[in-house]
């Protein structure tokens, strides 16, 4: 073993002098993405309050024809905008967001105690102005009723007879639950640290090593070559693993700064949370490491490992994306599938759910076990002299 | 002392070498000479056990490299055609890396830096990263490390490559201290004017077989010639590959 201990201090310390090592494993991943997470939340918030407290601006087209729900929209706020010459081009041309027409057998209509019909033309396929388009039908939902129960006290018709069910909201989501954002991007974003954080060294300590032309003399040293594989990716692993610790730190840095209250998120990251997610996903650190290290080994240069990686940076994202696209209940059987199980586990800790004891086992024995099959492979891989000279 | 009988070594339908044998005597220095591509650095590769040969047998001091590949590792010091180092480490720091994977300890790899420091006169960059060596700083750090546990026998592929005059007069006085330690070199070159300046024994090699083999003298007595380059050209029957 003393081979591969001496393997594991010169990679560490060549390593930490490596400026590009240091931005890709623990600078790009740590600040990026929490900074990238906060920003987005930031950005969705505000624009979701901006548009609530807008003043609604419609153009009416026949306003004439219902004075009385004109002043009703007046009270409620909506400045009534003058009637425009080709309302359904304006909505096309994306110049206005919604435009309310009454059209001219409204009072007639109204009169009899008919539907007296309005047209409300707007383009719901455009995500900004549904808010808007939301408000217009409310009001006009609203303006109805209120008549109904006018028009039914008059004929001396209790109101309470129109609405026969009455519904309540029983919310019995936690704000913890309610986190979901965070529940698919973190899972996501540790994912692709794991990877992202492997990756240099995996490239660097194999085909990065065989380019600069120093695999040769290392291997001609009296150690085994699975002790010289072993150290290196026992070194890959720790880099890794830091840049899991310092990207799980910085979310906690960083969380307090968010706009909690508009997501009904209670997302604080205690130091027992932290260290059970990295728990939970270091066996994913083990199989970035030895994937990567296996991959990389093949190649005759940095650049050629580099566009293999391009692929293998897909890995991480499958699981997240199925659970975007897919949302599905969490079962025992998914603990033993790589990458799933983690997902389904971080996302848990987050929601503050209880998980069977069992569950973490399954996981890292399942994940731990691929990752050693892989990192067994890739230790033995440069037993082939093929591999040691290809390039050379 | 190195003892090569009847090797054999293909890559598909290439045979790289092809029935080699020679012997390399301590205190000796034995060149193989031959032009490129001849199987030298191939006949090297199967001494230092990083490939395994088809067929033949090696002994070097009794071991053999298929079945003992981690005493021989032990015993050799080899300067390989591939000499990078780790740039981002400074010589000293390369070469007490090969120190600690050969075990040694602390203060002998310190003891045995200071010693090689002096005898390659590396005082000025010892402690400086290597990027951005010259040639010939890079190959005296290469040889440093190759030679930090004191190996019994030392292996050089093409050791002169690339260097200027004065690095190259600095390497054969070195490679003479090793023959006067009574070490047993061989060295591989293509670089006629190498073997006549440095080698006790040449080794011609040829399309993977050993074309003449003796010392200088014999060489040229046996080819009939007045200088070793036409005896050179005479042995190998072709001009091909041959730089004077």
């Amino acid at each position: 073993m003393r081979g591969l201990t001496t393997v594991f201090r010169k990679e560490v310390r060549e390593n930490i002098r490596d400026r590009r090592a240091l931005f890709n494993s623990l600078l790009l991943g740590p600040l990026l993405f929490p900074l990238l997470f906060v920003g987005m939340m930031w950005f969705l918030e505000s624009a979701e309050r901006e548009r609530q407290e807008q003043t609604l601006e419609l153009p009416v087209v026949g306003a004439e024809y219902a004075p009385s729900l004109i002043r009703f929209f007046e009270q409620q706020g909506v400045q009534i905008e003058p009637e425009p010459e080709n309302p359904e081009a304006l909505v096309q041309n994306q110049e206005e967001q919604v435009i309310l027409r009454i059209l001219p057998e409204y009072p007639e209509q109204w009169s009899l105690g008919l539907p007296a019909p309005v047209e409300v033309i707007s383009d719901p396929s455009r995500q900004e102005t549904n808010a808007a388009i939301r408000r217009v039908k409310m009001l006009l939902a609203a303006y109805g009723s209120q008549t109904a129960s006018l028009r039914l006290q008059l004929r001396g018709v209790s109101p309470q007879l129109a609405s026969p069910i009455m519904v309540r909201d029983v919310d019995l989501s936690t704000p913890k639950s309610r986190a979901i954002l965070a529940v698919i991007f973190l899972p996501y974003v540790l994912m692709i640290t794991a990877f992202t954080g492997a990756t240099h060294l995996a490239m660097d300590t194999t085909a990065g090593e065989k380019e600069r032309k120093s695999l040769e003399p290392l291997l001609i040293n009296p150690v085994a070559r699975w002790q010289i594989m072993t150290g290196k990716m026992i070194t890959t692993t720790v880099f890794a693993m830091a840049s899991l610790a310092l990207t799980l730190v910085s979310f906690r840095i960083v969380l307090p700064y968010m706009p909690v209250g508009a997501f009904g998120m209670d997302l604080t990251l205690g130091v027992e949370t932290l260290l059970r997610i990295l728990l939970v996903i270091s066996p994913v650190a083990i199989l970035a490491a030895a994937l990567l290290t296996l991959l990389a080994s093949f190649a005759k240069s940095y650049r050629e490992a580099q566009s293999y990686m391009g692929l293998v940076i897909l890995i991480p994202m499958i699981p997240s994306l199925i659970f975007m696209a897919n949302p599905i209940k969490a079962e025992a059987w998914m603990m033993n599938v790589p990458l799933f199980s983690q997902n389904i586990l971080i996302g848990e800790i987050i929601r503050g759910e209880a998980v069977p004891m069992a569950w973490y086992g399954m996981s890292f024995a399942s994940t731990m076990v691929i990752g050693l099959v892989l990192a067994v492979i890739a230790a033995t891989l440069y037993n082939r002299p093929k591999l040691i000279f290809s390039g050379s | 002392m190195i003892v090569v009988r009847n090797l054999y070594k293909s890559f598909g339908d290439v045979k790289a070498v092809n029935g080699v044998s020679f012997e390399a005597r301590d205190g000796e220095i034995t060149g193989l000479l031959g032009p490129n591509g001849a199987g030298k650095t191939t006949t090297l590769r199967m001494l230092y056990s990083l490939l395994p040969p088809d067929g033949g047998e090696i002994r070097i001091d009794g071991l053999d490299p298929v079945h003992d590949a981690m005493e021989i590792k032990r015993t050799l010091g080899v300067v390989p055609d591939s000499r990078g180092l780790y740039t981002r480490l400074s010589a000293r720091e390369n070469i007490a890396y090969f120190g600690e994977l050969h075990g040694m300890s602390k203060r002998e790899i310190g003891e045995r830096i200071e010693e090689l420091t002096e005898t390659l006169d590396m005082g000025d960059f010892i402690d400086r990263r290597t990027e951005g060596f010259s040639q010939g700083q890079r190959v005296k750090v290469a040889i440093a490390r190759s030679m930090v546990h004191r190996p019994q026998t030392v292996l050089m592929d093409e050791p002169s490559n690339g260097l200027d005059v004065m690095s190259t007069r600095a390497l054969r006085e070195y490679i003479r201290s090793l023959r006067r330690a009574g070490q047993s070199v061989v060295l591989s070159t293509h670089i006629m004017q190498e073997v006549a300046a440095l080698c006790d024994r040449i080794v011609i090699i040829a399309k993977g077989e050993v074309a003449a083999d003796g010392t200088a003298e014999e060489l040229l007595q046996r080819s009939g010639c007045d200088s070793l380059e036409d005896a050179f050209v005479k042995l190998i029957g072709t001009e091909e590959g041959l730089l004077a």
